[in-house]
Formats: C-alpha cells, structure tokens, sequence
C-alpha cells in the first residue's frame, strides 16, 4: 500500500488542476481494483494488466474528466466573483449610508463635474462629431472663395455663374444654392385676417433634392420651377405649418396670399429640417420659394453655393474641378468682360466646416475646461477618500488580520467608489438632460445646429465612461495607499490610525496642490475671455446702439418709370418719416434697406475721378441705400460736410456718403467731402465723410462702405430706424399704428431694439464666456472645498500636538497663524504651478482672445488673488477651529 | 446472458448512479461495486462510461465531489448526493417505474387490445 506522498498535498497550490484530479482518481480506482484481483489470488502483473485492460483509455477519460472539471471550475470562480462583488455592495452601501455626510458631498461633487461633462459632450458632439443631419452628409459641400473681407457679396454668385458651374462641372453629383440675402420678415402674408410678415428663402428649386430631403407632405419644386414654373408655389416648414395653420393636413395644393399675390402651397417640410440651423444660427425660417433664374439674371451675386459631390470625389479633385471651371464662367454672360470673374471661387468646403468650422477651437476649449473641472472633482474625491480611509485604518487592519487579500480590500474601495461615480453620473445625467433640453430652445444663442441637441447613445456611452474611469482612477489610488500600511502598526495604535494619517497627509496636500493649479488655469482662462468680451462690448461699432430700434416697412414699388419710382418713394418716406417722427419720444428716424451686422451686398468699384489705381487696388464697397436722417438715427457720426436731404432729388446731382476707411483708399491724406466719384459714367458727388460701421461682426474691423440717398438709387428693402428717447418697446404700437394708417398692407411687425441686433452678434462669445467663467468658478469652488478638507483633517489630527502648543504657552493666534501659513503655503505652490499651466492654456485660447494679450497681467493677478483669497478664506474655518482647541481637552482624549 | 454485454438504455446509467449514492457518499469504485452486486452480478458498470457519468453529474450539480482517505487508506473521490440530486432521483425512479410498467404491460399482453369506442 503507498502512501499518498507529501508533494502531492501541495500539488493544488498554484490552483486547481481538473486533469491531474481525474488522473488521481482513476488511478485509485485501478489500485483498488488491482488489490481487489491480488485477493482474489491473481499475480500482481496479471492483476495490473487486467486492471488496465477494464479501465480502456486511461488518457482519453483523463481529457474528459479534465475538460468537465475545467467548465466547473470556470463557472464556480464566476460565481465566486459575483457573490464576492454582492457583498461588497452590499457592505459599501451600508458604510456609505452610515457616512452620508461624505457620500452625498462626493456624488454632489461628482454629479457636478459629471453633469458639465456630458452637457459639453453632447454639444461637442452635435456640432462636431455627429454627421450633420442629411443623408450622406460628408458629400455636402459649400462652394465659395477663400474668406475674403467683403463679406456675403464675395462668398455669393450670379445666376450665370450658377449654370455654368453646375453644366461644367464634373466632380459634383449637383449643384444648388439659396439667395444669400434674405432679411428677417421679408415677405407678408395674409391668411384671411391682418397681413402677418414671415421669413421666406428663395431656393434653387433644386436644394432639397440635393440636401436629400424628403417632403412631410406634398411635393418639393420641380426642375421648371428654377424658371418660374408655371405658377408661384412655396413650401412650409413644418413649425409654420403647425403654427400658421393648425396643422391642417389637406394644406397641400391650397392657396395663400404672399406680398398680394396668390402662391399655392406644393408641400410641407419635415420636423427634422431647420434651414436656420445649419445655414443661418439663431435665424427662424417659415416658408420656402424657388429661385426664379431668369429674372434674377441681372442681379449680380446673390446666389450662396453649395453641393454634393459624386461618390468617392476627394476634396482635392473637387477643388481642382472649381479651378478649371473658374476662369472660363462669366458673370454676366452677356458681358464679355465679366469672364473669369470669381475664377477662385468655386472652392469646395465641406459643409460640417462652413456650418461649424468656427466653433471647433472654442468648444474644444470647452471640453479642456470640463475636463479639468472632472479632474478637480475626481481628485477631491481621492482626497475625501483617504481622509476616509485614514479614518478607517483600524476597520482594514482588522479585515487584513482576519485574512483579507490586499486587493480584496482594494476591490472594496473601488467598489465603493464606483457606486459613488455611479451615483454622481446618473445625478449628472439628469443635470446634464436639463441643461441640454434648456440649452436647445436658446433662439437668442447664434450657434449651429442647437436644436438638434440631445443626450443620445453617444452621450450615455461617455458617461458610463466617464463614471468608471472616474471610480478607478480616483478610488485606487486611495486604495492602495491605504493597504500599503504594516497592519500590525494601526492594530496596535491605540488613536485612530494616527501614524497612517501624517503619511496620507504629504499625498493629499499634493492632491490639493494639484486641484488649486487647476483651478487656477480655468480661472485665469476665464479671465482672459471675460477680459475679451468686456473689449468686443466697448468696440467702438460706428453706430449707437443704446435707445435706437428698427422696423421692416411694407412698401412695394410700382411702375416702371426710375423717376417716377424714386419720386413717388420720396414722397412716401418722408411722410412716414415725418409722422413717426412727430410720435412723442422719437427723436430722430431715417430708412435703410440693410442694417448693420446682417446681410451685406456690393455693386461695383467706383472710382475717384481723375486718379489712377493698379487694378485690384480699389474695393468693392459694401453699399447702403439711405433715406435724410438714417445718420443720426443710427447714431453714426459724421466727420465732414453734411447727411443727405429730401432736397437731394431724382432730378439733382448725383450724391454719396462714404466711410473713412473708403475716404482713405479714395483720398489719403486728403479730404474728401466734395469729390467726384465715377460708377462708369456716372459722377457722385461725396457730400460727407462717415465712421466705419462694423458689418460683418462686433470684431471684425469694417472696410469701404458707400451710402447712396433713397431718392436716388433703388433700396432692396425698407427697414425704418427710430432713436427714442424712452425705452423702444414701449413704441412699437404706435408706430405700428403710424405705418398702417400710410400702408393698410403693412403687416404686424416687431420693433427690434437695435441693441439686441449687437446681442446676437456677440451672444457666442457670451456663451463661452458664460461657460467658461461658470466651470471655473465650480473648479475654484471644489479647490476650496478640497484645501478645507485637507487642512481641516490636519487640524483634527494634530489637536494633541496643538493642545501641547498650547499648554506650552503658544497663544490661540499663533497657533490660528500657522495654521492659515500652511493653507497659504498650498495655495501659493498650486497658484505657481497653475501660472505656468495658464500660460500654456493661454496660448491654446490666442486665437479666441479680442484685443487681449494671453500674457494679460491683470487677468492673470486678478484670478489669483480671487483664489489665493478663497483659499485663505477656506482655510480659515479650520484655523478658527485650531485656534480654540481646549489644551486640557486635547491633551485628556487621547 | 452475457453480463458485461448488457448495454445501458440512455438516461439508466445516471439514475442507478443517483440510487447508488443514496446511502451515502462513496467513490467511483464503491459506486460500480454496489450496483454489481445489488444487480447480483447482472450489471457491470465500465470505468470509461461510469467516471464520465459521475462528472457529468457533478458538474449538473446533482452531486457534490470532497476528497477523502479510502477504506485501504488510499486518496480517493468521494461522491455525495446534493439536495437537487435527491430531487432528481425520485423524479427519475418515478419515470422509470411508469415506463417500465407501461413496457411489462405490453410485453406480456396475452391477447390484443379492445377496439377503442368512438368518442
């Protein structure tokens, strides 16, 4: 009989081994079978050979037994780790309620930081991740000339050139546009009741087609319909089709009046379509007419490009094909010399770029901040982890004493942590949704595609992400540190984990080091950016905002006469001019056709009489048709000679305005009032000089402009300026009232304050700003929140050695000294670290700086005094708390 | 008849295993032993079909494995019946019972059934 040798209780060591258990317990069955024969007087080979003879293929049941015991294993250690995971949930839950304080603050915290993250991610990835809402949308592009300073008129093309790009091209499965300039009301319908205005885009009768947009209801326009069709048709947004019309689905094939004639209702657009969206941010469009090319022939560039191209065509390929095509189409194609006009403009760009191309610097800014902020939040988290953690030393040296693993107890806390991420992102989700759902019906915000804003899979994904990566990186770290501890020691202490506690201490100050550099670089980005935006508010823009407000006017022009045309205009501005002017608290008004920072337009290159220019060298200035008493109106200052006058007839010499800027090109160095400028043949006298009036933006400074007088030159459309001298909302019914007693057909039109024109040109800014500020005032916040807890824990376990001070004779203010010097002394290593992080910061955000330098100084000594100021105040409570330590107390507890 | 020939009907082999415990925990030896002799020499279980079986059952959970030092003081694999395996047993022999009357009740028919009456 053997002995089961010694090696063989050990042979299980390195875990179980299916195989060797079948082979040992086959081979006690062949042992005990070979005794059984031996007994029964076999010979012991005989027996042996017959044993094996029954048992067959000894190696084949051995791979059997094996593979079954190896499943069996596999699933007993799945379940093993399943039961083991309940139970520490289980216990986490119970330790987390029992120290609710901590744990409602840590999901606070984390729901915080979470929350900004998923709010900032579902916007980043709307506008620059997720494709733009049309099928195959990366074969969209927009077709335009490199940025140029003269605005839409340059980025625009003619009818002509439209047809010849898209008969000549070969890169392009086609090409459509819309009228580039559309201003806000432009058109006025009538449903029965008072004429109502609303907003129309003329199309390219084939722009749906080419977005790849089905109609809710109809049909869309027809290929005769870029000619005019056979009759006018216009297609409704489904919002104006819900609002205008309650929804009516027999709307199809009915007829409306628009601007007094009858336009008969083809079809609906579908909800998910918002033209404003994606070509116009902040704009609200209601219906759509098509483009009618041949009467739009003579009208110069007023066509904004766009297409897709062939499947598989390459940017390259695409640009290519513009540059061939360029310098053969002409502009006009009945003047020769128009030929290769906009030769470099037909440049493709992919829409995503044009639509949010601008925005990509800022919100990946925005992604760095709340980046941060989650840094910030996840390393308060450590931090109030540890002191935790010191705080439950004894708890694990007893549970390691009794046998549990290092990375059980690690698994604990991480299991905890993951239950506090957990916690804090559906928290966060739910700030995050609210603030997404706030955040999409922003109509004020000029930004791109918001309303299609939403927490989508992505979203949840980034989250679930975001709570994991949070849980581990910020709760191992704490765990293992805590484990790191000789066990013994903190058993045998009788204070609660005193020598572990000064070990942690050196690690959670450089927590806290690090969360005040961090927080100094958000604040002292926010700083520069604040700093911006207070400078795009003070650009001078030439004109006044304050107390001056606009109207769109209802005036059709009749006849054909020029003359006639002008002369009856005249007659009826100065009457609306006149009557709204006697309105008590209008002080001054005038009419325009274009306001300041919307659509903008050129005719030609005038030239100054008698001087000679290298070609190239004059501008086209952006042109204005003004009535008498726009200038003041407006509040545009005047350098020299004098505004127009009613005096300045159809009949009398021609006249103009210019800016300095246009004075400057014309006549350096010379005055220009009374000049002769030459369009072709005709003389324009300059009658006075103007500022520059920013056009394009707050930020951009402005180029030529050119005015012409209204009794003069045909305007595209009627906007009435008013400057009150009282607030101009309260004014828009009486001259409401004013306009339709001279206009029946003057449909109800908002007085906008011009102010809030200015608003939505600088309400991105604002909103980065806003952002920006908001998350570095949370990251300041939790910086503070971190120093209190780190210098509060350090009082708390030096109150011994403080109530020694004391009874040595160290006065309370001493003691509060020292304490507030050791906050101060965190605060300055984090604010010199956090300097040089802002610096770097500050490049990355040049580019989004307005007459700001990124070395700022007092940007910079503004934010960290804020913090260094913060920071004292948070280590103050704490050092209060020191300073009144009872020694006798301090000295007795222990 | 021949004994080491008489094949097991599929399914037999795991309720015989399961009765054989039934007693109490034995190892794979002890479990063909029983039920040769229980059976008075008529059934002889193969190693190669009886320790597959035992693992299979193991793994099902109907028995528990523990090691243990055998009766010549060897380290043997003893098998146990788990509260499942219990459950199984009864439910098979029950089986069991019903088919096998059901097969005696055909095979030792002297006559042929009644016409069934139309229902």
């Amino acid at each position: 009989m053997k002995r089961v040798p010694l090696w063989r209780r050990y042979a299980r060591f390195f875990g179980p081994d299916p195989a060797a258990d079948a082979k040992d317990e086959l081979r006690f069955h062949l042992e005990t079978t070979i005794d059984e024969l031996v007994h029964r007087g076999w010979t012991p080979d005989a027996a042996r050979h017959e044993a094996e003879r029954r048992m067959g293929d000894l190696r084949a049941l051995v791979r059997i037994g094996a593979r079954i015991g190896g499943k069996m294993e596999r699933r007993r250690q799945v379940r093993d780790y399943w039961s083991d995971m309940l139970q520490d949930a289980r216990y986490g839950l119970r330790t987390l309620v029992r120290d609710s304080g901590f744990a409602s603050v840590s999901i606070l915290i984390l729901a915080l930081a979470i929350g900004a993250n998923i709010a900032v991610f579902s916007v980043v990835n709307t506008l620059l991740l997720r494709p733009l809402p049309f099928p195959e949308s990366r074969e969209l592009v927009r077709i335009g000339p490199p940025p140029t300073p003269c605005g839409v008129s340059c980025a625009t093309f003619s009818a002509d050139e439209f047809e010849e790009f898209r008969g000549q091209n070969r890169t392009y499965e086609d090409v459509t546009g819309y009228e580039a300039y559309t201003t806000p009301d432009n058109v006025r319908i009538t449903l029965g009741g008072e004429p109502q205005s609303a907003t129309s885009i003329m199309v390219l009768a084939n722009f749906f087609q080419v977005l790849g947009i089905q109609p809710a209801m109809g049909r869309l326009f027809t290929a005769d319909e870029l000619r005019g069709g056979p009759h006018p048709v216009a297609l409704l947004t489904n919002a104006y089709w819900r609002r205008e019309f309650n929804a009516d689905p027999a709307i199809v094939g009915k007829a409306m009046e628009m601007n007094g004639g009858a336009v008969t209702i083809v079809g609906v657009l579908p909800e998910s379509f918002d033209f404003g969206a994606v070509f116009s941010p902040g704009a609200k469009v209601d219906l759509f007419t098509p483009v009618d090319l041949t009467l739009e022939r003579h009208w110069g560039s007023i066509v904004a490009l766009f297409g897709r191209l062939k499947p598989g065509v390459s940017m390259a390929q695409a640009r290519e094909d513009g540059l061939r095509i360029g310098p053969t189409t002409y502009h006009d194609v009945t003047q020769p010399e128009t030929k290769g006009q906009d030769k470099d403009g037909f440049l493709p760009m992919p829409l995503r770029d044009y639509v949010t191309g601008k925005l990509r610097r800022s919100l990946i800014v925005l992604w760095c901040a709340v980046g941060a902020i989650l840094l910030i939040a996840g390393v308060n988290l450590s931090n109030l982890l540890l002191a935790r953690a010191a705080a439950r030393a004894r708890e694990f040296a007893v549970r390691g004493a009794l046998g549990a693993g290092r990375g059980r107890i690690v698994r604990q806390l991480l299991m905890e942590s993951l239950m506090l991420s957990g916690a804090g992102a559906v928290l966060g989700l739910g700030l995050a949704a609210g603030t997404i759902a706030w955040l999409a019906h922003q109509g004020a915000v000029a930004l791109p595609l918001l309303n299609s804003l939403r927490i989508d899979g992505a979203a949840l994904g980034w989250t679930v992400l975001l709570a994991v990566l949070t849980a581990t990186l910020f709760g191992v770290v704490p765990g293992l540190k805590i484990t790191s501890g000789n066990l013994q020691e903190v058993l045998k202490d009788s204070s609660e984990g005193a020598g572990l506690g000064r070990r942690h201490e050196r690690v959670r100050a450089a927590l806290v080091v690090s969360e005040v550099a961090l927080a100094c670089t958000l604040l002292v980005s926010a700083g520069l950016l604040l700093r911006s935006f207070v400078r795009v508010l003070d650009v001078d823009l030439g004109f006044q905002p304050e107390r001056a407000a606009a109207i769109q006017v209802a005036y059709d022009e009749i006849g054909s006469d020029t003359v006639a045309r002008e002369e009856r205009r005249s007659v009826v501005y100065q009457e609306i001019l006149r009557r709204v002017g006697a309105l008590p608290g209008v002080g001054a008004a005038g009419m325009v056709d274009l306001l300041p920072l919307g659509p903008n337009r050129d005719w030609d290159t005038p030239v100054p009489q008698g001087k000679t220019f290298a070609p190239g060298a004059l501008p086209a200035p952006l042109v204005y048709v003004i009535s008498p008493g726009f200038i003041r109106a407006m509040g545009i200052r005047l350098h020299g000679g004098r505004d127009f006058t009613w005096d300045d007839g159809p009949k009398s010499e021609r006249v103009v305005l210019i800016n300095a800027s246009a004075a400057h090109v014309y006549w350096p160095g010379e005055d220009a009032v009374d000049k002769i400028l030459m369009r072709g043949n005709e003389q324009d006298r300059v009658l006075g000089v103007v500022d520059d009036v920013h056009e394009e933006s707050t930020e951009t400074p402005s180029g030529a402009q050119i005015y012409y007088p209204t009794t003069q030159q045909q305007p595209a459309w009627a906007e009435l300026v008013i400057r009150t001298s009282t607030p101009p909302a309260s004014l828009g019914p009486s001259v409401l009232r004013v306009l339709r007693q001279i206009n029946p057909n003057q449909p109800a039109t908002e007085l906008r304050p011009i102010r809030t024109i200015v608003d939505r040109a600088n309400s991105s800014r604002q909103f980065f700003m806003l952002l920006v500020g908001a998350f570095a005032v949370l990251g300041m916040l939790l910086a503070a929140l971190g120093i209190y807890g780190v210098i509060s824990y350090s009082v708390t376990q030096r109150s011994r050695e403080i109530g020694v001070r004391m009874a040595l004779g160290a006065s309370s203010g001493r003691v509060q000294r020292d304490v507030l010097g050791n906050t101060l002394r965190l605060a300055l290593i984090g604010v010199a670290a956090g300097t040089v992080a802002s610096a770097v910061a500050a490049r990355l955000i040049a580019s989004l700086l307005f007459g700001t330098s990124p070395w700022d100084a007092t940007s910079y000594a503004g934010m960290i005094l804020l913090l260094v100021a913060v920071a004292v105040l948070s280590g103050y409570l704490p050092a209060r708390r020191a300073s009144r330590i009872d020694p006798i107390q301090a000295l007795r507890s222990n | 008849m021949d004994t080491t020939k008489l094949e097991f009907l599929r399914g037999t082999l795991d309720v015989l295993i399961l009765k054989a415990l039934m007693w109490g925990p034995l190892h794979g030896y002890a479990v063909t032993d029983l039920i040769r002799r229980q059976s008075e020499d008529a059934l002889l279980l193969e190693e190669g079909t009886l320790y597959p079986a035992l693992w299979r059952l193991e793994s099902k959970g109907l028995l528990e494995a523990e090691w243990g030092l055998s009766e010549n003081k060897r380290k043997a694999k003893y098998y146990r019946l788990t509260g499942q395996g219990r459950r199984q047993l009864r439910h098979e022999v029950k089986t069991w019972e019903a088919y096998a009357a059901a097969v005696t009740k055909v095979l030792s028919a002297t006559q042929p059934p009644l016409a069934e009456e139309a229902r």
